[in-house]
């Protein structure tokens, strides 16, 4: 019995020294991008080629998705309201839900799994072949070369793809109200803005910052991080995806709850 | 000058540098043999500044490198160039834009001047009209020569070589090799080759040293080395099945 208590305790240790080496070197590496982020020279253009592989080519899938929840919503939420006889509120639902929380989030994870893993895999296959060696080697420095331009784009384009996935969202719930519940379109609208107010749309906006942070730094961290070749690459890319989902989910109750205890 | 004094790197707790000492002329041409896995290339990472040792001290002319900043460390390395065992060249660019990198990234420099220098330097490794090729869409041979037309593109006055016969046909091998030689005999620029290519090492080098377990057990001229009675460097040079290289990791193998 001692002897299990004992090496439960050594693999416990074990864990929580990995967690806080782990989560050192992500501060560590986070402190240096943003002391880079004001060391000359600035280059826009980098975070303009990131801000199109980030955003605009993330759009058509956040829409397609975003589309498909406002629908999948829209007739969840029918099917209690219609027993109560509110049918005319799931409007309401369907605005604040996506607002206040689905559009945040699922955008997030869309772009974590698309983005976040493409960045993991392109810098742990540049470390394997040893581009970051000669990023130095050439006196540029990989976190203001490779991880700057990442981190400004996902904090400008999440925040944008975010109101996109918030007007599709409601535009599929618009459809399935409309068209499938006969509810009015006039009164689904009316119901919608009344139901939304700016705080709403600022908490979910706001949130998006913190979670494009997320993104570019977990998956940085991981393919600076790569060792042993492609299984590395591999293994990164999926610990990257899986850390950056659960980083962003921990984020969002965090947020919900300040947003709701300390500015209701 | 190059001067390394008591050179230590562990990687975890494996020591792969152990009190390396080592002394480079400028001007010179040193050629640094030794098995695969030996510390060679960890070694020029040292020199170029991209590890820091856990022990010991390199100085770049006169410049102890532990102790410049990155302002000062970066300055040093534009007069550096490094060629990589595996080319290293930048996926995302161009063939033209890795070449120029340095130049693009570091100067003021004007397009038809850049223009001018990357031709320049693609022909001293004999390569034409590839500019606008991905790196993706060169041999392997190829993409170690666009390196190498990238290390001397920046007009270095120290060029590190790991391995650049490695990999590439005899007609290659040959014509790097001259070009090693031709940067030595007209600009002289120092070279450090890491290299197992014993052709090769005999015909650039001005003096080749011998590392082994982590450190240097032997230094010297070429007809030095091609002469020293040291039972690891007279194993190596000759290629031979038998030795104390080799015993020495079979007892290892039969201990444990």
């Amino acid at each position: 019995m001692k002897i299990i208590s004992y090496s439960f305790f050594i693999s416990v240790g074990r864990s929580v020294r990995t967690l806080l080496y782990y989560l050192g070197g992500l501060a560590s590496l986070t402190m240096q991008t943003v002391h880079q982020i004001f060391v000359p020279p600035f280059k826009g253009y980098r975070v303009m080629v990131q801000i199109k592989k980030a955003g605009f080519d993330s759009l058509p899938i956040v829409i397609l998705v975003s589309l498909f929840i406002g629908f999948i919503f829209a007739l969840q939420s029918a099917y209690f309201m219609q027993r109560i006889g509110s049918e005319m509120y799931i409007a309401s639902l369907v605005a604040l839900a996506l607002v206040r929380e689905l559009g945040p989030v699922i955008t997030a994870l869309v772009v974590a799994g698309r983005v976040g893993a493409s960045i993991t895999a392109e810098l742990g296959s540049m470390q394997v072949t040893e581009q970051i060696d000669a990023l130095e080697a050439f006196a540029s420095n990989p976190i203001k070369y490779l991880v700057v331009p990442r981190l400004l784009a996902l904090i400008i384009v999440l925040p944008i793809l975010t109101l996109f996935a918030d007007i599709v969202g409601i535009l599929g719930g618009y459809l399935i109200c409309v068209y499938k519940l006969g509810i009015s379109s006039s009164m689904y609208l009316q119901v919608t803005f009344d139901s939304l107010l700016p705080k709403d749309l600022n908490t979910g906006l706001f949130k998006t910052i913190f979670f494009g942070i997320i993104i570019a730094m977990i998956s940085c961290y991981e393919g600076f991080n790569v060792e042993g070749g492609a299984e590395g690459v591999g293994q990164s890319t999926t610990r990257s995806v899986v850390l950056t989902f659960i980083a962003i989910i921990i984020a969002d109750c965090f947020f919900t709850a300040i947003f709701y205890f300390v500015f209701p | 000058m190059i001067e390394i004094q008591g050179l230590v790197k562990n990687f975890g707790s494996h020591r792969v540098l152990n009190e390396l000492s080592l002394k480079i002329d400028s001007g010179s041409t040193c050629v640094i043999i030794g098995r695969s896995g030996c510390g060679k290339s960890v070694m020029l990472k040292h020199i170029m500044g991209i590890l820091r040792p856990d022990k010991g001290s390199v100085r770049v002319d006169g410049k102890d490198l532990s102790g410049l900043g990155e302002r000062e460390l970066n300055a040093l390395r534009l007069k550096m160039g490094y060629v990589f065992q595996g080319g290293a060249l930048f996926d995302s660019l161009t063939v033209g834009e890795n070449v120029g990198f340095g130049l693009i990234e570091h100067t003021n420099i004007g397009r038809d001047e850049l223009l001018e220098r990357i031709e320049e330097s693609l022909s001293l490794v004999d390569l034409h009209g590839i500019t606008n090729l991905m790196p993706s869409q060169l041999s392997g041979g190829m993409k170690k020569r666009v390196s190498l037309a990238r290390a001397l593109c920046i007009k270095p006055n120290l060029i590190l070589y790991d391995e650049p016969t490695t990999g590439v046909d005899p007609i290659t091998a040959a014509s790097i090799n001259e070009l090693i030689r031709s940067l030595h005999d007209k600009l002289k620029v120092t070279s450090i080759v890491v290299t197992h290519d014993m052709k090769s090492a005999y015909k650039v080098a001005d003096r080749i040293a011998m590392m082994y377990h982590g450190k240097i057990i032997c230094e010297g001229t070429v007809d030095q080395i091609q002469n020293s009675p040291h039972p690891v460097v007279h194993q190596f040079i000759n290629g031979l099945a038998q030795g104390p290289i080799t015993e020495t990791i079979e007892s290892g193998m039969k201990v444990s």
